[in-house]
């Protein structure tokens, strides 16, 4: 059925009907033609068989009396039977024939029959042989025996062939008239449903539906079709609903997120402006005291004014590292292929430059690159760099090392010290905002470096954790890439 | 060293008093004009208003220009300054405790010729206004008074 794979379905349809009445006509003439032919060399077989039994018995007195003249005449009788090509009569020598006729005259050549014969009729290819024994008081006293010629059944069988096929030609045309008729009421509706599918696919119109088409299998599809348009047209409309409230509530959402970052951005406006003016008033007076007024005090005055003093300007840090906290979380984050070992580097270069008087061996890994917001990632290294540099200042050799771990399928940056580490116990209280775990007085800082690391990494969609050991150093890592 | 006036444009008394004290500890003599908000900066400076009559060809030696002001905004000042023929070329210096990056931005495109941010730190805050005196009164070359209508 390969060959018919490539046909559309009206050709599918007509060669299967063609194919099939071919199949069934051709049995039932192969069919026919053989039963025929048994039947008419069965009745020839008969009638020679009669024939033979008839002049057989006519044949019994000139055998007897030796009369082989009116034997002769006897076999001319035959002449009646036209099949009959040759007759023979033997007496009891069975070389010698006692008489014999022949249907197209002595001189036409002579079949020769054998000198043994059973009884009965025996066909061979392209004839008849009956040998009847003829018998006198059940005395065998010679055989008849006749050659018929098979022209009969071949005229018969070319006649019954000719007809068989003109049969099987007609029938074959009307066959393919009616196919081409009925093919129709099967091909068109799946012609139509093919063409409203095609419709819907290219359109996307979920509103058109195929026209129905009876009671069959194809009616049967077509209602299956349409109930699936139904439903598609259903969960279209539903989506599209879902859609636009999602798009609403997104817009709102959007808005009011707007709304809100206006708000949080004019605050820290404020913050800035007006937060810093009564600062700048307490430092600038309580110094205005100590120098106008400063010899009137006495030492526990002076020292309490150096401490309102000393309140106000960590306040002023604190002001500016929750500024910068909040700037950190505003900023559009603008991603850019960075080099992280150059951004180190510099940070490096300056914290020598404001503490020129300590010694610490920075070691920054060469050729580390990420796709980071340099400007974000320049602010964590240093507050991870800065912490570094603050933490080992109680160190004699002081180490700072920033590198790229090889493990992990994110690369992970780190920034190792050995500082005055951590406990362990309290890593999960390193990254949030004004939590320390040093005294201000052993190592000042306002606790938010780390929150603000914290909310840069984690805006670059990546993670950061550390570890450390009291008074051996602590390890920063932070990776930069979502995913993984 | 030029001798015309300061202008302090600043609502808050206390930054004020510090300002004039940090001048003073600086050794900058010029006298300081204070307008407390923007409007009266722009009056004394086109002689209008409070300041009806003053001649305002005279521009001061710098302007220290705030940018939070009652009424007025110090960048709305600055525009307004650097839209009139009179005050185009005056020197102004954003004194401001912010260090938001759209103020900056913004009042450089306006044509501020410094940025500089209070620090503070009481002791910083007079480096900052000695170094702001010395520079614009004695170092800088202001531009010629503009003609007076």
């Amino acid at each position: 059925m390969r060959i018919l794979r490539p046909l559309t379905i009206r050709q599918k349809l007509t060669s299967m009907a063609m194919i099939s009445s071919f199949i069934a006509l051709l049995s039932a003439s192969i069919a026919f033609l053989a039963y025929d032919l048994h039947t008419i060399r069965q009745s020839l077989a008969r009638r020679i068989l009669t024939d033979a039994q008839i002049v057989g018995f006519n044949s019994i007195s000139p055998l007897l009396f030796n009369d082989a003249e009116t034997a002769t005449a006897t076999l001319g009788g035959l002449k009646a039977e036209p099949a009959v090509v040759a007759a023979v009569i033997r007496g009891q020598d069975a070389a010698q024939p006692f008489a014999a006729y022949f249907r197209d005259g002595p001189s036409a050549p002579r079949p020769s029959f054998p000198a043994q014969l059973a009884a009965g009729p025996q066909f061979a290819a392209d004839h008849l042989l009956v040998s009847e024994p003829i018998r006198f008081e059940g005395r065998p006293i010679g055989t008849l025996v006749i050659q018929a010629d098979l022209a009969e059944i071949r005229d018969r069988q070319r006649r019954y062939a000719s007809i068989v096929l003109a049969v099987l030609g007609g029938s074959l045309l009307l066959a393919l008239g009616i196919s081409r008729l009925t093919e129709k009421t099967i091909s068109r509706p799946i012609v139509r449903l093919a063409d409203t599918a095609r419709a819907v696919s290219s359109q996307k119109d979920y509103s058109v539906r195929a026209e129905g088409a009876g009671r069959d299998e194809i009616g049967l599809l077509v209602g299956t079709f349409n109930e699936m348009l139904d439903e598609i047209q259903r969960q279209d409309s539903d989506l599209k609903e879902a859609r636009t409230d999602l798009e609403r509530r997104v817009e709102t959402r959007t808005r009011d997120l707007a709304a809100a970052n206006k708000e949080l951005e004019a605050f820290s406006y404020s913050v800035s402006h007006d937060l810093r003016a009564p600062l700048r008033a307490i430092d600038g007076f309580s110094k205005a005291v100590l120098t106008d007024y400063g010899p009137q005090l006495d030492e526990r005055g002076r020292h309490y004014l150096e401490r309102v003093r000393a309140g106000t300007l960590r306040m002023s840090q604190l002001i500016d590292d929750l500024l910068g906290l909040a700037r950190v979380s505003r900023r559009e984050l603008v991603r850019k292929r960075a080099d992280v070992s150059e951004i180190a580097g510099q940070v490096a270069a300056e914290l020598a430059r404001r503490q020129p008087a300590r010694t610490v061996h920075v070691q920054v890994q060469p050729g580390l690159r990420a796709e980071a917001d340099p400007h974000l990632l320049t602010i964590v290294f240093e507050n991870l760099m800065g912490n570094a540099w603050k933490f080992t200042g109680k160190k004699p050799d002081a180490h700072i090392e920033v590198g790229q771990r090889a493990d992990g399928p994110a690369p992970t940056f780190y920034v190792r010290d050995n500082g005055a580490g951590f406990d362990m116990e309290y890593a999960d209280k390193l990254f949030g905002a004004f939590q320390r775990l040093h005294a201000e007085a052993d190592f000042e800082g306002t606790g938010i470096g780390l929150a603000t690391v914290h909310r840069i990494v984690a805006r670059h969609g990546g993670r950061i954790w550390a570890e450390g050991r009291v008074d051996e150093g602590a390890t920063f890592y932070f990776t930069l890439e979502r995913n993984l | 060293m030029n001798s015309r006036p300061i202008l302090l444009v600043e609502d808050n008394r206390d930054d004020v008093e510090l300002t004039v004290m940090a001048l003073k500890e600086s050794k900058i003599t010029n006298p300081v004009v204070v307008a407390s908000n923007g409007v009266e900066a722009l009056d004394y400076l086109f002689g209008t208003g409070t300041h009806a009559g003053r001649d305002s060809s005279l521009q001061p030696v710098v302007v220290l220009l705030d940018i939070k002001l009652p009424l007025l905004s110090g960048i709305d000042v600055l525009r307004r300054m650097r839209e009139d023929e009179r005050t185009r070329r005056t020197p102004v210096v954003m004194l401001t405790s912010s260090d938001e990056r759209q103020d900056i931005a913004a009042t450089y495109d306006l044509g501020a010729n410094s940025y500089v941010r209070k620090p503070v730190e009481f002791e910083g805050f007079v480096v900052a206004a000695r170094q702001l005196g010395l520079y614009w009164t004695v170092l800088n070359e202001p531009p010629e008074p503009a003609p007076g209508r």
